[in-house]
Formats: structure tokens, sequence, C-alpha cells
């Protein structure tokens, strides 16, 4: 194998590559960067109608913060668990990184679960995805957050299944750092939410 | 490729493109205080209705510190190649560039 | 769920890689960046002929006063799918094609860092420009302009399933660039051959550069408004109703955030192709390297602050149209820098008026016109009155047809030989220039009377009793106006003869028939799958100009002289080719993938359970890609893209 090009992302490639850098972890953080812009452009349609609530309750009287709260630190507290199973994947120890990962995805979908649990009793007090401005820009912006957990749910189980039989093809380490980078993105974006949206008063 | 930092690490010898990665210890004493500050957050929904302002620009603080410790010490910009950084700061600077404009033209600030 | 599934075994045959070398199968499943090239540069050009044809209609309907060639609603259908065709299916994917088939060769890498990515762009683009097509078929294209303002979008207001299309199809063509924006941008950061500094990089990889950024980052918008306006059509939201309280500037704001950059990632590209030209055929280097490349940096920034100038006559308020008015202003500054160093490149050259160097020069003076009329626009006081008339489009045509369109002509006549092996015919291609260059002014020229007379953009009719006379004569300007779209249509129709008759007629090229300057051109034509023998060693910019030429003392000073021609530089590389040479394996999986996503949108408008067909077959493209085995080495292993197409494609199925 004498160029570059095949090379990228594995193992051996980081030496090959311009600048010594992984193809895949400069590719996922292109990735991210652009995705700022996707979760700015909700965030920003939630601001601009948090106050247009119609006839329908508005923000303050409908959230929960201590329970909010609650499925916030659950999440947060998954992105210590991701960053063990990453630690754990450097020192190549694949039964901590299975262990870790899985908790990950544990913790993951408590807060999905949490999501899934507030938007029912959002609905059983009358608010729909289409009750006013207020709710449909509120559920848009949580659901592509939830949706973005649900699918990191989904690799980080599918990456310990492939570590478990041995399918990752390439750099193990790597692919949980890739998996690890996108799920702490999707944490500091609940971050961003859980402040703008549920605690500043609207 | 080596970032100098001053955390504690057990030596990586091979490739000088692997950063240098804290160990667990660390990691999980930057996870209590990201909790703690959780916990600063939400008591902000229990303050007196006077302190509206003062709770709105302290949150807005806190999440900002949430926001780097998260992507410098978990994502390892802090560690890691400047690039990586240059790479998610251009889309963040844009992000908020471009919606604070528009933000503001809809005269959501002032 | 799919992830605790047993793994697939290695045996079962759906999940070897395909193998074949020629025949269809060679072409459907490759992942060879040449090939893919080849694909976009083809399919680009039939959407050139759908948009063309739609073009003409619209020039035929306005060619007489109360015409009738069309009706009112495919009028408006025609000229919304007119705008859409051009921009998202021909020349977002011919810059497309022609930097998927150039910026690994000039780089003087094998292929880009992510080839099965590659393909999977592609084949999203086909079926993501097929599908919005099949919407004429299917009840009804979209009618709401091409972009698509509240109420115009609404369900009351464009009942049909058109403007769905279009937000799916959108959507779809969308991931496809945003896949290859970070596909490209890796390669060019990380795929460079020893020596190739950033400063180093021919103009036009660094034009691709700038344009997969602003990609990058504009996208991503876009999906937003996008997603909006499809919960507001599909699932009953009201995010630009004004009834019901919204702000229809929102989306005004959020589809320009896209769509001013996007202008940028329209005209980059052919600012990259004339840069690389213009030197050739003025036997010069490019006057100004670093302001030209620094330059389309800074455009490519300053597009971003500049969206709302479209928005003039909206109402957003004094504050916001001056400081949108002056930074419009400013972005003028860096374009003017590019014009002078083009100028300048070819001052004192020895000038070979080719048909590639003259499709150069027809741009630099079309687009300059077009953007002469342009920064007008930017006071906003007389964008007033020009808003919504004819002066508007002829202001984006001469910059569109006249800027990118030109550009990309005149890479199609300097690249063929590189591509094909065979040179375009010269005479054809100088009666293709006359023709467009001459239709163009006649099309769009008297547009700017028109405007200035007050004939509105998209309407059908324009009445038999507001024709002027003299000067002012709308009738006459607009015969003018057909007759000029049918120049051009003449002038293509050239073109595609020329591509017939020199694939059929035309003797083989030489290796290097225009005495080029850069690193595509020190390989083979059509370059061997791996590009190179043995990864070249840069020195210099123009690098291959530098082992042409060396300097000589002579008598009346310091002298360039011809040392050693292309073919001995390239037999020099090629004695020294590397003996192994592994290129990644083709794959099912991209075509397999990207078919998914049409059924999902299928699903979207007619019935929900398709859409869970298509999320499945992408589900299974994406754990197939995963678990594929790379027959070489593991090194084609992608994580970041399987994220992303779960991300993308999971809220909307």
């Amino acid at each position: 194998m004498a160029d570059t090009a095949v090379h990228a992302g594995h193992e051996s490639g980081h030496h090959v590559t311009t600048t010594g850098l992984s193809n895949n972890k400069l590719a996922m953080w292109l990735f991210l960067g652009s995705e700022c812009l996707l979760f700015g452009g909700l965030i920003s349609t939630y601001m601009l109608y948090r106050g247009r609530t119609g006839d329908g309750p508005g923000p303050n009287q409908l959230f929960d913060i201590p329970l909010t709260s609650i499925s916030s630190f659950v999440l947060l507290m998954s992105s210590l668990t991701m960053v063990l199973a990453v630690n754990s994947a450097k020192r190549k120890d694949d039964a901590n990184t299975k262990l870790w990962l899985v908790a990950t995805a544990l913790l993951g979908s408590l807060f999905v679960g949490a999501q899934v649990y507030e938007f029912t009793a959002f609905y059983q007090e009358g608010i729909g995805f289409t009750t006013s401005l207020f709710s449909s820009s509120f559920f848009t912006l949580t659901g592509f957050h939830g949706v973005h957990v649900s699918i990191g749910v989904l690799m980080l189980l599918a990456l310990a299944a492939m570590i478990t039989r041995n399918r990752v093809a390439g750099d193990k380490a790597e692919a949980v750092e890739l998996v690890g980078l996108y799920w702490h993105f999707v944490d500091v974006v609940w971050v961003v939410i859980f402040t703008l949206v549920y605690l500043i008063p609207a | 490729m080596t970032t100098t930092d001053t955390h504690e690490h057990h030596g990586h010898a091979h490739g000088s493109d692997e950063p240098h990665i804290p160990t667990d210890r660390y990691f999980i004493n930057v996870a209590l205080v990201l909790a703690l500050v959780t916990a600063l957050e939400t008591s902000t929904y229990w303050w007196p209705d006077g302190m509206q302002t003062v709770a709105t620009v302290a949150l807005i603080i806190m999440m900002t510190i949430k926001f780097f410790m998260i992507i410098l010490v978990f994502m390892h910009l802090k560690f890691d190649n400047r690039l990586f950084s240059l790479l998610f700061y251009m889309g963040l600077f844009l992000a908020i560039l471009v919606y604070c404009i528009t933000l503001a033209s809809f005269r959501f600030f002032f | 769920m799919a992830l605790t599934s047993p793994a697939p075994s290695r045996s079962l045959g759906a999940f070897r890689r395909p193998v074949e070398a020629t025949g269809w199968k060679s072409w459907v499943f490759t992942v060879d960046h040449k090939r893919i090239g080849i694909m976009y540069g083809a399919v680009a050009l039939f959407f050139f002929l759908v948009g063309g044809t739609e073009a003409l209609l619209i020039r035929l309907q306005l060619a007489a006063p109360d015409n009738t060639v069309l009706g009112a609603g495919l009028y408006n259908e025609m000229f919304t799918m007119h705008a859409t065709t051009m921009v998202f299916l021909f020349v977002m994917p011919l810059a497309a094609a022609f930097a998927n088939y150039l910026l690994p060769l000039q780089i003087g890498a094998r292929d880009v860092a992510f080839p099965r990515l590659n393909a999977l762009s592609f084949w999203i683009f086909l079926f993501g420009g097929i599908f919005i097509n099949t919407s004429w078929f299917l009840g009804g294209a979209a009618d709401g302009g091409w972009f698509m303002y509240s109420p115009n979008s609404s369900g009351l207001f464009s009942p049909s399933h058109g403007v769905d299309f279009w937000v799916l199809g959108l959507q779809i063509v969308g991931i496809a660039s945003l896949l290859s924006s970070i596909n490209l941008i890796v390669t060019v950061l990380n795929m460079r051959a020893p020596g190739m500094k950033l400063m180093r990089m021919p103009v036009f990889t660094w034009m691709v550069l700038v344009v997969q950024f602003l990609l990058l980052f504009a996208l991503p918008v876009i999906t937003v408004a996008l997603f909006l306006l499809s919960f507001q059509r599909n699932f009953g939201a009201s995010f630009f109703d004004v009834d019901k309280g919204a702000d229809p500037l929102l989306w005004q704001h959020l589809f320009w955030i896209f769509g001013h950059p996007e202008v940028y990632i329209i005209i980059l590209p052919s600012f990259g192709i004339i840069s690389e030209v213009l030197p050739t055929f003025s036997r010069k280097p490019l006057f100004g390297y670093k302001f030209v490349v620094f330059s389309g940096a800074t455009i490519g920034f300053v597009g971003w602050g500049v969206w709302a100038h479209h928005m003039f006559a909206s109402g957003m308020g004094p504050v916001s149209v001056a400081a949108f008015s002056v930074a419009t202003m400013l972005i003028a500054i860096p374009t003017g820098v590019k014009i002078c160093n083009w100028t300048l490149t070819m001052w004192g050259g020895k000038l070979w008026f080719t048909s590639a160097m003259l499709f150069a020069i027809g741009m630099i003076v079309l687009f300059t016109i077009g953007g002469l009329s342009g920064v007008t626009h930017a006071v906003a006081t007389a964008d007033t009155q020009q808003t919504d008339t004819y002066h508007i489009v002829a202001h984006f045509h001469y910059v569109i047809v006249g800027g990118a369109v030109m550009g990309l002509f005149a890479g199609f006549y300097y690249w063929w030989p590189k591509i094909f092996g065979k040179a375009l015919n010269e005479r054809l291609g100088k009666w293709n220039f006359w023709l467009m260059f001459i239709g163009i002014n006649f099309t769009f020229g008297p547009m700017h009377v028109l405007g200035m007379q007050g004939q509105p953009r998209r309407m059908v009719v324009w009445p038999d009793k507001l024709t002027g006379e003299g000067y002012f004569d709308l009738a006459f300007w607009n015969e003018v106006a057909t007759w000029g779209a049918f120049t051009i249509a003449t002038g293509v129709s050239v073109f595609l003869w020329n591509v017939w008759y020199t694939h059929r007629k035309a003797e083989v090229a030489p290796l290097d028939p225009w005495d080029a300057r850069t690193l595509e051109w020190m390989t083979a034509s059509p370059p061997k799958a791996h590009n190179f023998d043995a990864i070249p060693n840069v020195h210099a910019l123009d690098e291959l100009f530098h082992r042409k030429y060396e300097e000589v003392d002579t008598d009346k000073g310091v002298r360039l002289k011809k040392t050693s021609t292309a073919e001995e530089v390239l037999a020099a590389e090629e004695a020294r080719g590397d003996a192994h040479i592994h290129l990644p394996s083709p794959s099912y999986w991209p075509i397999v993938l990207a078919f998914g996503l049409p059924i999902i949108a299928y699903g979207i408008i007619f019935n929900l359970i398709m859409a869970f067909v298509g999320a499945a077959i992408v589900l299974l493209g994406a754990f197939g890609w995963v678990l594929e085995p790379s027959v070489a080495e593991p090194g084609d292993y992608e994580s970041p893209s399987d994220d992303h197409h779960m991300k993308e494609l999971d809220p909307v199925g």
C-alpha cells in the first residue's frame, strides 16, 4: 500500500496525511461545525416565536424545571461515561470500552425517555405540535435534538456490538472517539437549549 | 502536532500526533464541576422575581462556561491539534453571527 | 433493532465488494473520483438541457404581448423549475464535476479522502434531481419562484404537490452537497502531495476549497428553512403563516443566509477555472497569485454578511438596510481585485486565443457588466425601484450565465483533452463561443431596459397597451431577448455537436496541448486509474511549468527556456513509479443508500408506509456500508459519513 489516498483513517494512516491528522476526525469536526448552523437556525426560530402562544399556555406555565433539570443532568453524566469509554478504548481495554459505551447509551435512552414523557404530558395539557407558533417551534427544536440523541444511542450500541464481534474496520479507538465527539456535541447543544429554552424566562 | 499542555497524563511516547489526554480522574473532576454548575443553573428557577435580569446574565455566563468545558475538555479541543478548533469555531462563529443579526433585525434584543 | 442482530458473516455474498473494471457495473459501483466527475458532468449537462428548454419556453411566452404559449399556472412552474434546475442541478453539479475530477489531480492525490462517500454524493444528487423533476408528471411542479417566499409557498397558494417535491428534492440534493463538501475539504487539507503547500495549490483548487466551506456552513441553514416549510405543508405547523401570527420574513432571512453564499458557491469555481486558463494562454504566471487567493477567501467570508440586500424592499427597517447596503458595497472590492488581476495577467502576455481563452475573456467582460449592475443594487434607494423587475433578472443572468457558465465552458475546452484524451474542435469551439457571447448580450442586455421600464419579473404576460415607442418599446426588446435566447441555444447545440464530432473524428491530442502549468497535466491523458505512477514531489507553484522551463543566461539577460517537454517530465515520473499501488475497491452501498432517499421523500408526500420502506433501505445501506469489508486495506472505514446520513435522514423519515 503505497499511497495516502487509500490509507486514510487507518491506524498507520495518521502519518501519511498531509497534516498528520486523521481524515475521519477532520470530517467529524467539519460536520459538527456545520451542525452549529443547523441548531442555531432552530434555536433562533424558537427564540423568535417563543412568545407567540396564541390561546395556548406559554413556556412559563408549561415547563417542569425540576424534571428537565434531572434529565439534563443525566445527559451531562452520559458525557462523562462517554469520555471514559474513549479513554478505555485508547488503553485498548475492550471490556471497559463496551461497558462505558452501553452505559452512555442507557443514559441517553433515559434522556429520550424523559423527553417522550415530557412531550406526552404537554400534549395532555393541550399543547400539540400545531397549537401555536411557540409549540411548533418548541417541538421542532427539541424534537431535532431528541432525534440526534436517538441516532447517537443507535451508533453507541452498534459500535459496542461491532467491538464485540470484532467488526470495526480501521482504528477502534478512533471509532469510539468519533462517536464520542458526536455525542458530546449533542450534549453541548442541550446545554444551550436547557438554558435558552427552559431556564431563561420568556 | 503536539500541543503543549501541563496536564497529568501517562506518556504517549509514540507518534507526535497523539494528543496527551488526561486520566479518568481528571475527567471525573470536570464532570463534578459541570454538575455543580448545572445545580446552580437550576437554582435560578427559585430565585425571587426581582432578580430576573441578574439570573439571565448569570445563566448565560454559566451556559458559556459549561459549553466550553465540554468542548475543550471532553471533546479534547484543548489537547488536540488547533486545526480541529479552527474548523469548529468557524461554524460556531458564523452561526452566532448570522443568527444574532437576524434576531436583531426582528428587534429581538431591544 | 439491527444493531443487536448478529453482524453478517463475511461469507454472505452481498457483503463482498464488486470488482468489475469494465462495463456498466464499473460505473455504477465506482468510487473513482474521475469516473464520478464525468458522471456528474454528464448529468449536469442533461439538466442544463432541461433547464434550457424551460428558459426557451419562458422566452417564447414573453416574445409577444398577451401571449398564450404557456398558461399562467404552467408559466409559474416553468420559471420556478428553470431557476431551480439551473442553480441546483446544473451549475453546482457541473462545478462539482470539475472539482471531483481535477482537485485530486491538481494536488497530486490518487483519490479523494473518502471515495465511497464521493460516490454516495453523486448518486444522492442524481436521484434528488430526478425526484424533483418527476413532479412534472405527478400533479405539477413547484410554482412559488425559486426562493419560494411565503405566502406563495403555502398550501393555500400552491395546493399541488409541487412545492413538496421542491422542498424534499432540495433537501436530498443538499445532503449530496454537504457530504461532498466535507469530503473535498478533508481531501485538500490531508491528501496533498509532498511539498504541495497551501500557497502552492492551483487557484482552481483554492476556489473549490472556499466553495466547500461556503456549502458546509450555508447548507444547514436552508435545511432548517426547508424543514420548517415542509412541517408547515405536511404536518400543519404555521411557521410562515401570517394569519397565525408568524413572521414571513423568517423564511426570507433563512433562505438568503443560505442564498447569498450560494451566489458565491456558483461563481467561485468559475473564477478558479479562468485563473487557470488565463495564465496558460497568456504564457505568464497569474498576476498576484496571493491576491487572487485571498480575495477569493475574503469574498467567501464577507459573503456571509450581505444576505439581506435581497430583502431591501421587505421593510426590515432603516438600520438593517443601511448596514447590509454598506456590507454589499464592501464585497465589490475583492471582486474588483480579481478582475484587475486577470486583466494584468493578460497584460504583456503572448495571448493565444483558443476557445478556452475566448470563453475566459468573455467571462471577465460579461461578469464585469453583471457585477457593475450588481453593485448599483447595493444602493438601497435605487434597489427599491428595481426590485422584482427585469433589471434584476438582467443582473443575475449576466453574473450566472455570463460569469459562471462562460467560465465552466472555458473549463470544458481547457480540460477536455486531459479528461478524454482528445481536444474539442477549435473551429466549432469558436462558433460555440461567439454564438453564446452574442446570444447572452442579446438576451440579457435588453432586460436592463425592460426592467427600467417597469416590466416585472415572474409576470406571465405583458399587455399590448403598455408597449411604448422607440427606445421604450417593450415589444421590440422582448423580441430581441427571445431571439437572443435561441442564439444561446444554438451555441449550446454547437457545443453538443462538437462533443459528438470530437469523439467520432478527432485525433488523439498531445499530452500537453496548451503548454500548461499545473500538476494535472503531469500525468497521462486520460489519467490512469491511480492518477500518478509516482506521487509527485512539488517544489513550486506551477510545478509543471518549472519542470519544463529553466532560466537560462543569454546575451539579452536571463530568459526562460523550455528545456524539457511534458512527455519527458512524465517519463521521468513514470520511471520512479511505485511498484504496488492499491486503489479503493468499488462498492455496492453508495447507490443502495442513495436510492432510499427519494423513496422516503415520495413516502412523505404520498404514503408514510413508503417512507418507512425508504428509511429501511437507508438504514440497511448504512449498515452494509459500515460492515463492508475493504478488499485492499481497511482504509475505507468512514464513520462520520454514516453518522451523517442517519442524522440527515431520520428526521425526514
